[in-house]
């Protein structure tokens, strides 16, 4: 799940950053409204953490542009001004969610991934799939009764499969979704977490569409 | 009486007063002298007359005064109120008593020979004309009491004075609406600013106040505008200053939790260092913030002078441990008398920041050049870098709160030349940004000396 950060100071958007990885995320992260702009031209984010006060303008008018583009990306508003006032400004424009600094990385995850499926139009905040039951806040599954645990990446590709289960995802999206605009992402990773994933969840779960791609092989529970 | 009312009514009031009571004092003193005009012209003719008659023996002398005084004559008073006391007196030359009339008093009326007098007989005041026949050898007195003059005069003034004393009330009263009712656009004025809510500072309606009231009208949408203007201020750097403070510590809060979920060693290291940069930068944005406050209240600046380059080596050591980690070298040229006094504290704020931006802006190797000059009664403390220097853009801004330059290093608090402008502000003085030829930023501290 590719996640946009758009704040500008660097120690925060930093912790931010390393925080959503080790939760099995993938962030991207700009600094400015211009920048933020051109990654969500590019697409793919599942939701926007945004700050309020930017060098080149505020996240709140940020916000209202893309929504008049009818972008419906979740954005979750992250900012020092938490008066009531700018609370409702916050979501009068568009943000579907709204955090006061400073936060814990906890909530902003936990309200992350309520605004993602929201967006996804699911109530539940487990994924299920073929008998496997997902928890995404603790990046672990059960299966038969079995706890399974996952390394961020292997979770990162498991829940791109799960938000689309029967669709087939391609390896360099899969590598996008992994890394981000990291460069040197090494040729087979993706390959080597799939093959990890299989171990742990069963040679079947996840099928290979030769020239294709990956996906999740049909429910039978 | 801090009334505008009460005021303009007394103000007035006096002065309808006064004109009148000089109006009456002038008609008063016109009658009377008009009253003598006319009677001593009927006394010179009333003698002239009795003088004619005896002389064509027209009438008999004894009986000569009663014709004059019981028969009026045509003149302007001769009502008959008052001509009986107009009393004639034949004298012989010689002082015999020859004809009186029955008003006439028994004593002389004059002892002069001819023209006019005024002379107390028995205690009451007597105009006498007097003129000497001299074929018959007589002497005519003719005189009226000025009891009946004063009171032609006083029933003349009287006349005028009681109507005005009846009217003074009258015109009391209108003075007292007329004052009222030009107020009421004050009033109104006043109504409409008592009903404003507080957080109402939008301009009132001036256009259509009367001229006078006007100005009032302007210099109050002027201060509105002012205060409005502050509390903008106010507000802004509120909530600049809230996510300027909140945002350092959510960095560390954030990097807190990555250091404890962190899998490896280095990733919790990257976290802790971070954590550690993000407590130095809240710091440096507090002590900022402090600082740019006691500025603006006044507060712990105390009125003490210090020589200006014993300021400027303060703050060169103070900063030594700051450009020895950015390998930068500091160079104080001195071209004063070594006299010149200036506001330490706030001076020493000043040079304190403008040098250390000057220090981290350096690239590694260069040397940043601090000299003091005079110019007339001004002191300049001008500030060399060979740093990048401000862009075109952030010039006009630099100076404002919170406000960063593009491309400022990461760190800064945004506050470092806000507290610059702010303290030369108190100096008395300016701070002025100007690019190098040859590349960096020259800042210039231009203050009178204390």
């Amino acid at each position: 799940m590719r996640v946009l950060i758009v704040e500008d100071d660097e120690s925060l958007a930093d912790g931010l950053s390393v925080g959503l990885r080790l939760s099995g995320l993938t962030p991207e992260l700009v600094t400015t409204i211009a920048d933020a702009h051109e990654a969500v031209a590019q697409g793919g984010f599942a939701a926007i953490l945004l700050d309020i006060m930017l060098p080149d303008g505020t996240g709140i008018d940020f916000l209202s542009d893309l929504r008049s583009r009818a972008d419906t990306t979740p954005v979750l508003l992250l900012t020092a001004l938490d008066q009531v006032q700018d609370r409702v400004t916050g979501l009068d424009a568009g943000a579907d969610d709204y955090l006061g600094k400073p936060f814990d990385l906890d909530e902003v995850l936990a309200r992350l991934r309520a605004i993602v499926r929201r967006a996804e139009g699911r109530a539940d905040a487990a994924l299920r799939w073929n008998g496997l039951d997902v928890d995404p806040a603790r990046m672990s599954a059960r299966m038969q009764g079995q706890s399974i645990e996952f390394s961020p990446r292997e979770f990162a590709i498991l829940r791109a499969l799960l938000e689309r289960p029967g669709a087939i995802l391609s390896k360099s999206l899969l590598e996008d979704r992994l890394y981000g605009w990291q460069d040197g992402v090494e040729s087979n990773a993706v390959e080597v977490h799939v093959h990890k994933l299989r171990a742990k969840l069963g040679a079947d779960f996840i099928q290979t569409v030769r020239g294709a791609g990956y996906r999740l092989a049909k429910d039978r529970s | 009486m801090n009334s505008i009312r009460i005021r303009l009514f007394a103000i007035l009031l006096a002065a309808t007063g006064i004109v009148w009571l000089s109006a009456f004092i002038w008609v008063q003193q016109s009658t009377r002298a008009k009253v003598e005009r006319v009677l001593d012209a009927r006394l010179a003719e009333a003698g002239q007359m009795v003088s004619s008659l005896i002389s064509d023996q027209r009438i008999d002398v004894a009986r000569a005064p009663a014709t004059v005084t019981e028969t009026p004559t045509d003149g302007e008073f001769s009502p008959v109120g008052y001509s009986h006391k107009l009393s004639c007196q034949i004298w012989s030359l010689d002082g015999i008593l020859v004809g009186s009339s029955k008003s006439a008093p028994t004593a002389q009326l004059t002892s002069d020979d001819t023209g006019f007098s005024i002379n107390a007989i028995d205690g009451e005041r007597w105009r006498v004309y007097s003129v000497v026949n001299e074929t018959l050898g007589l002497r005519i007195m003719v005189g009226d009491s000025y009891t009946v003059r004063d009171r032609l005069v006083r029933d003349v003034t009287k006349g005028l004075a009681l109507p005005a004393l009846l009217m003074f009330p009258i015109l009391a009263g209108l003075i007292l609406f007329s004052v009222r009712r030009g107020l009421v656009p004050l009033e109104q004025m006043a109504a409409a600013l008592s009903r404003r809510p507080a957080d109402n500072l939008s301009p009132m309606a001036v256009a259509s106040l009367p001229r006078e009231i006007k100005p009032m009208g302007d210099a109050l949408n002027g201060l509105f505008s002012r205060v409005d203007a502050m509390r903008d201020r106010e507000k802004s750097f509120t909530s600049f200053a809230a996510h300027e403070l909140k945002t350092p510590l959510a960095g560390i809060k954030t990097q807190a939790q990555v250091a404890a979920m962190a899998p490896d060693s280095e990733t919790r290291g990257q976290a802790l260092h971070r954590i550690q940069l993000g407590v130095e930068r809240a710091d440096r944005m507090v002590k900022q913030l402090l600082a740019l406050a006691s500025l603006d209240t006044g507060d712990g600046t105390s009125d003490g002078t210090c020589n200006v380059i014993s300021v400027v080596k303060a703050a060169i050591s103070d900063l030594t441990r700051v450009a020895t980690d950015n390998h930068v070298s500091v160079q104080m040229g001195d071209r004063t008398d070594g006299k010149t006094q200036a506001n330490a504290v706030l001076l020493t704020v000043a040079v304190r920041n403008v040098l250390e931006n000057a220090i981290i802006a350096s690239p590694p190797g260069a040397t940043v050049e601090i000299v003091v000059s005079r110019d007339g009664e001004h002191c300049l403390v001008a500030v060399l870098d060979r740093g990048p220097g401000i862009s075109g853009l952030d010039r006009a801004r630099i100076t404002d709160r919170f406000y960063r330059g593009n491309g400022a290093k990461e760190g800064g608090s945004g506050l470092g030349l806000s507290i610059v402008a702010t303290a030369l502000q108190r100096l008395g003085g300016t701070v002025d940004f100007d690019s190098r030829a040859d590349g960096g930023e020259i800042v210039t501290l231009v203050f009178p000396q204390g």
